[in-house]
């Protein structure tokens, strides 16, 4: 099998690929979203906490 | 029965660092088996004598559509265990885990789409498959919302929970559509009480496939959980501790 076969995924192309691309990018996009989550909720935390050293 | 193991674990700090060490337990699995299933079924598993290389979208459509519902059984089952035995943890794991089972909704319904195309000469249709599949989308995002909507958080908790129990009716109507109503859509491939119809080299991308998603929901919520627990625990003495460190 070539590459151009494969790429062409027998006329199909322009249905399993974007298939394949859209799932990938929405399994990357939660990864992501999940850190930033975590990230700012800890961020958010240590400033509540910096605030509240500053003023007893 | 000694129930100490179960309150330690959902006691936020033990758990916080617990969910920590466990993430790349999932995470690394996950991706190795999600590689891995997309070279079997991309490269290696050979075209459908019907459907030829269309059929190759199973390999992201099915795990999607599995993983929406897992997602949302996962869901509903902590919120009954949050409203039933009031333990706030149990309630944070339904609100990290509904915008990755939002997605997974999402990305079954379009990728079905995209198969519906070339296959049925549709993108879309109102059959019974399609529209619950779409209500499982609409209840997520009601779940949500419904979240967002409400500032004290155990009450938004617990309205919640009550939405998320209310609409595992959907489960069962997602799965049986198939054969209780006529439909578009193709019957179980994998989940019969008989062999599976499908030969195992187009059969064993499939299920890494299926599994690499599940393990990627475990990693993906336990690092939503840290920040929910954070955003819950914001005042605890424990979180100055751990981080300061």
């Amino acid at each position: 099998m070539n590459l151009a076969e494969f790429l062409g995924m027998g006329g199909y192309a322009v249905y399993v690929w974007p298939s394949f691309g859209l799932t990938l990018i929405l399994l990357i996009h939660n990864v992501r979203a999940a850190r930033r989550y975590h990230a700012s909720a800890r961020e958010q935390a240590m400033r509540r906490i910096d605030s509240s050293r500053k003023q007893p | 029965m000694n129930w100490t193991w179960f309150h330690k674990l959902a006691s936020p700090p033990h758990f916080y660092r617990l969910a920590g060490r466990m993430t790349p337990w999932f995470g690394w699995p996950a991706f190795l088996l999600i590689a891995v299933g997309l070279y079997g079924g991309l490269v290696l598993a050979p075209p459908d004598y019907q459907q030829g290389d269309a059929f190759r979208i199973v390999y992201v459509h099915a795990p999607s559509a599995w993983m929406s519902m897992f997602v949302y059984a996962t869901m509903a089952t902590a919120s009954a265990i949050g409203l039933v035995w009031r333990i706030k943890l149990a309630h944070a794991v339904a609100a990290a885990a509904a915008p990755i089972g939002a997605w997974f909704a999402f990305a079954a319904l379009t990728t079905g789409s995209l198969w519906g195309k070339p296959m049925w000469g549709t993108w879309w249709v109102w059959d019974a498959r399609l529209t619950s599949e779409l209500i499982l989308l609409f209840l997520y995002l009601g779940f949500i919302a419904l979240r967002a909507s409400i500032d004290d958080r155990g009450r938004a908790d617990r309205a919640c929970a009550v939405l998320a129990i209310v609409g595992v009716i959907n489960l069962p109507i997602i799965h049986y559509s198939v054969n209780w109503w006529n439909t578009l859509h193709q019957g179980s491939t994998v989940t019969k009480f008989d062999k599976p119809s499908m030969p195992f080299d187009m059969l064993w991308p499939l299920l890494a496939m299926l599994l690499g998603f599940t393990l990627y929901f475990g990693a993906v919520l336990l690092t939503r959980l840290r920040g929910e627990v954070i955003r819950r625990e914001r005042d605890a003495s424990w979180l100055r501790e751990e981080l300061a460190r």
